[in-house]
């Protein structure tokens, strides 16, 4: 119970949130704008699960928005094309996986901080995207929109799909000796490396892992529109790594799990239409997300402190 | 001994969220003296050291300094009244020189917080010298052995014109040499009239240095005494409230077929070379040797963790290469390494997590974790191990270090080994706990394993082991059979004896 302290108080916090907007806003869970609300965080609790596992490892990756940039043009360019979505899907995971497997080999295999390596690759992918593509949209056929199908049912696919990736993730990382090796190499690489544990094959791993996912949750965005932005990405790293610290995951390493990621994602992510049904100006928008993070980094602090005591 | 003491503790008693770690402590200590504490592990010794640091405040009971009573003691009035602590490890800026670690803690800003170079160093190289260390002020901490910056933190005490100065095991990581060094130190101190506080799992440090003695037991002190009338039985009764009836479990069977063998195996990396050797199953084979003699450099080539790059290791006659720690679990080599709180054991996971964490391949084929099977796993061990733990689901670092080790030990056990290297198996654990340790890894021989065990301790690896190897300088310099002297062994890990027999 104590166990799980940090999770569900986000949880609580949660609930909170969504008892006040049922009683002063009964408006914000008519299903069609809740729906479109779900669907667009669809894509981001895919790299969240993904940032969920590189921070538990002790890592960090800031460049997933650049990826996931990249990642929608190089999709939207072969939709363009008239690949049909059954090459673009994997092509573009594979796309992510490669980039992912660029942080990983630096990191993993010069043993290189993640945060100026993935800062690096961040800067490099997102200017090389712009002077490539000169900020052009891609115009994307309409076989690929809501994967061919009708957008409210193509809606609830993407809801499934990411539902049901968090669900698998979350087990794996339970029930799966690889999950276990994640968490040991984030608490204690080297006693890791003890155990038989290889902490740099793991680490490389998530950043490929991770990679992966964001060409995924890259897929699952443009296929929501008529054209890719080839900034669509920006700003994504924030707001999965917020989400990932607000649902407990230490930022340490080695404690925390993707349900805390997951609600902390639902937290941050119903604070602006929050704030549209309450009639609230959106400029608080980020300041009570802000808010939220610090409280959760502060509760983090004061808990760790008394740990330590 | 006439004057008031210089410490002096009564009644203390501190617990924390229900657990009673003190229950009542009486202590004194004079001027002049080296006043040794003894105790099992959790017998309240470093909360004691707490209370007396200031770090913690005792729930009840008075403490005196120098006959004056103090009521509140903090870390800085601890300090001002002159309590200082050497820990085990010492705690300096490796990248900072001596004389700026000195100045860190002893110089207080000048107008401006000019820094007066000169006088910093002048300082530091006066006290430097009082201790008798030769070690330049300018020396990068960084590049210090572990008993010179002791030496500096010693040096730090004096500068702060420390007159109570606890020692907590400083011995712990200390050749031989070196510990005569830090003994004559020690001496020094207590002839100007400093009261030392010993901390030591060694008796026969205490029996060597200390004046008195004070034996802790479950939070309590059970008497002080002084050393001169006390033997090394007594104390251990005293400690554990028992006899300890044989402290090294005899062999019990003869050896069987040769489970590994060294054939001039080397590692140029880590400074190993042309060791020859070979364990029997079911035999122990001790390591002696100073620290930095290579032995464990020895076992971290076997596990695969720093290759061999000449010479071959046979496995019960094949030759086999060990590339990696996975290759060495593969060709059932464990390797419990010393150190444990930092790599033998991983203190936020469970018990039972660290017991299985080497064999997910075998337990767990299809690498899907069955949760009952590992705990089923973890309580086998639990039981036969003896580990005190509350359930298999405590993160490791809810144990003491002698259940620590049963983890770590059990983590191998786990991996059905046919080779168990164990370092420094009984490094910081408490002497009823050490010898549960010996007992268990008598047994393991016994059913076949053949174990290499790496210790300092130089009465336990003459006690435990049936052939011991004595390495100096990265080699094997001499093999002794069962029952060989202290002092043939200690010649020859000094390097004064010729080659032993075999």
């Amino acid at each position: 119970m104590s166990r799980y302290f940090r999770e569900l108080s986000v949880v609580g916090a949660l609930a909170a949130l969504l008892l006040g907007l049922a009683i002063f806003a009964p408006a914000f869970f008519s299903p069609q704008p809740l729906l479109s609300l779900v669907t667009r965080e669809a894509p981001t609790l895919v790299v969240a699960c993904g940032m969920a596992l590189v921070i538990i490892s002790r890592q960090i990756d800031i460049s997933v928005g650049s990826q996931f940039s990249v990642c929608s043009v190089c999709a939207g360019l072969l939709a363009a094309r008239g690949w049909p979505l059954a090459l673009v899907l994997p092509a573009s995971i594979t796309m992510g996986a490669l980039l992912g497997a660029i942080n990983g080999a630096l990191v993993a295999g010069l043993r290189l901080p993640s945060i100026v390596v993935t800062l690096a690759t961040m800067v490099t992918l997102r200017q090389g995207l712009n002077l490539v593509r000169q900020g052009e949209f891609v115009n994307m056929p309409d076989a690929i929109q809501w994967f061919g199908l009708p957008q409210a049912t193509g809606q609830l696919v993407l809801v499934a799909l990411s539902v049901a990736l968090l669900i698998a993730l979350a087990l794996a990382m339970r029930h799966l000796a690889a999950g276990r090796f994640v968490y040991a190499v984030g608490t204690d690489a080297e006693a890791s490396r003890l155990a038989g544990i290889r902490p740099q094959l793991v680490t490389f791993l998530v950043f490929v892992f991770i990679g992966a996912l964001t060409g995924l949750a890259a897929m699952m965005n443009i296929v929501q529109s008529p054209q890719v932005q080839p900034l669509s990405g920006a700003g994504l790293e924030l707001k999965v790594i917020a989400a990932v610290v607000v649902g407990g995951v230490a930022i340490s390493g080695g404690r925390g799990n993707l349900w805390g990621a997951f609600a902390g994602l639902l937290l941050l992510a119903c604070v602006s239409p929050a704030l549209t049904h309450l009639h609230i100006e959106a400029y608080w928008e980020k300041a009570i997300q802000g808010a939220i993070i610090l409280l959760a980094v502060v509760a983090d602090g004061l808990r760790s402190r008394k740990a330590g005591n | 001994m006439s004057a008031a003491p210089l410490l002096a503790l009564r009644r203390i008693a501190k617990s924390f969220a229900g657990v009673r770690a003190l229950r009542g402590v009486d202590f004194e200590l004079h001027a002049g003296e080296v006043h040794a504490l003894l105790g099992e592990n959790g017998a309240g010794k470093s909360t004691l050291i707490k209370v007396i640091t200031g770090a913690h405040q005792p729930d009840t009971g008075e403490i005196t300094v120098a006959g004056q009573p103090v009521s509140e003691l903090t870390p800085a009035s601890a300090q001002a009244l002159g309590i200082a602590c050497i820990y085990q490890q010492p705690a300096l800026f490796p990248d900072l020189t001596v004389a700026e670690n000195i100045a860190l803690r002893l110089e207080s800003l000048g107008a401006l917080g000019r820094v007066r170079w000169s006088a910093r160093r002048t300082r530091a190289a006066e006290l430097l010298a009082r201790v008798g260390a030769t070690i330049s002020p300018d020396a990068e901490v960084r590049s210090l052995s572990m008993p010179e910056q002791q030496l500096v933190e010693i040096a730090c005490a004096l500068g702060a014109g420390a007159r109570i100065v606890i020692m907590d095991e400083p011995t712990a990581s200390l050749t031989q040499k070196e510990q005569h060094l830090l003994f004559s130190v020690v001496r020094d101190l207590r002839k100007n009239g400093v009261g030392v506080i010993y901390i030591s799992h060694r008796l026969e440090e205490i029996f060597a240095l200390a004046d008195r003695v004070t034996v802790l037991r479950d939070g309590e002190s059970v008497g002080t005494h002084p050393v001169a009338d006390m033997s090394e039985g007594a104390l251990i009764r005293y400690m554990v409230g028992r006899e300890v009836a044989q402290i090294y479990p005899p062999a019990e069977s003869a050896p069987g077929e040769v489970a590994l063998a060294l054939r001039a195996v080397g590692c140029a990396s880590s400074g190993v070379r042309d060791i020859s050797l070979e364990v029997r199953a079911g035999e122990i084979f001790g390591l002696a040797g100073l620290v930095g003699a290579g032995r464990t450099e020895l076992a971290r080539v076997l596990f695969g963790l720093t290759p061999a790059d000449t010479g071959e290791v046979l496995l019960r006659g094949q030759p086999v290469a060990l590339r990696s720690p996975q290759d060495a679990i593969a060709h059932g080599i464990a390797y419990v390494p010393e150190d444990r709180r930092r790599h033998g054991v991983v203190l936020d996971l469970p018990i039972a997590h660290n017991m299985t964490m080497a064999i997910h391949r075998r337990l767990f084929p299809t690498t899907w974790l069955r949760f009952g099977a590992e705990r089923s796993l973890a309580l086998d061990y639990i039981r036969d191990l003896a580990v005190k733990c509350s359930s298999p689901d405590a993160p490791g670092g809810s144990l003491s270090g002698g259940n620590q080790q049963k983890v770590s030990l059990a983590r191998w056990l786990a991996t059905k080994p046919r080779v168990l290297i164990l370092d420094e198996p009984t490094q910081g654990v408490d002497v009823g706990a050490k010898s549960e340790i010996h007992k268990i890894i008598r047994g393991l021989a016994k059913d076949g394993l053949a174990v290499l065990l790496i210790s300092s301790d130089l009465p336990e690896v003459l006690g435990m082991s049936d052939r011991l190897g004595v390495m100096r300088g990265g080699t094997l310099t001499a093999i002794f059979p069962a029952g060989t002297d202290a002092h043939t062994v200690m010649a020859a890990a000094l390097g004064q004896a010729e080659k032993g027999a075999a």
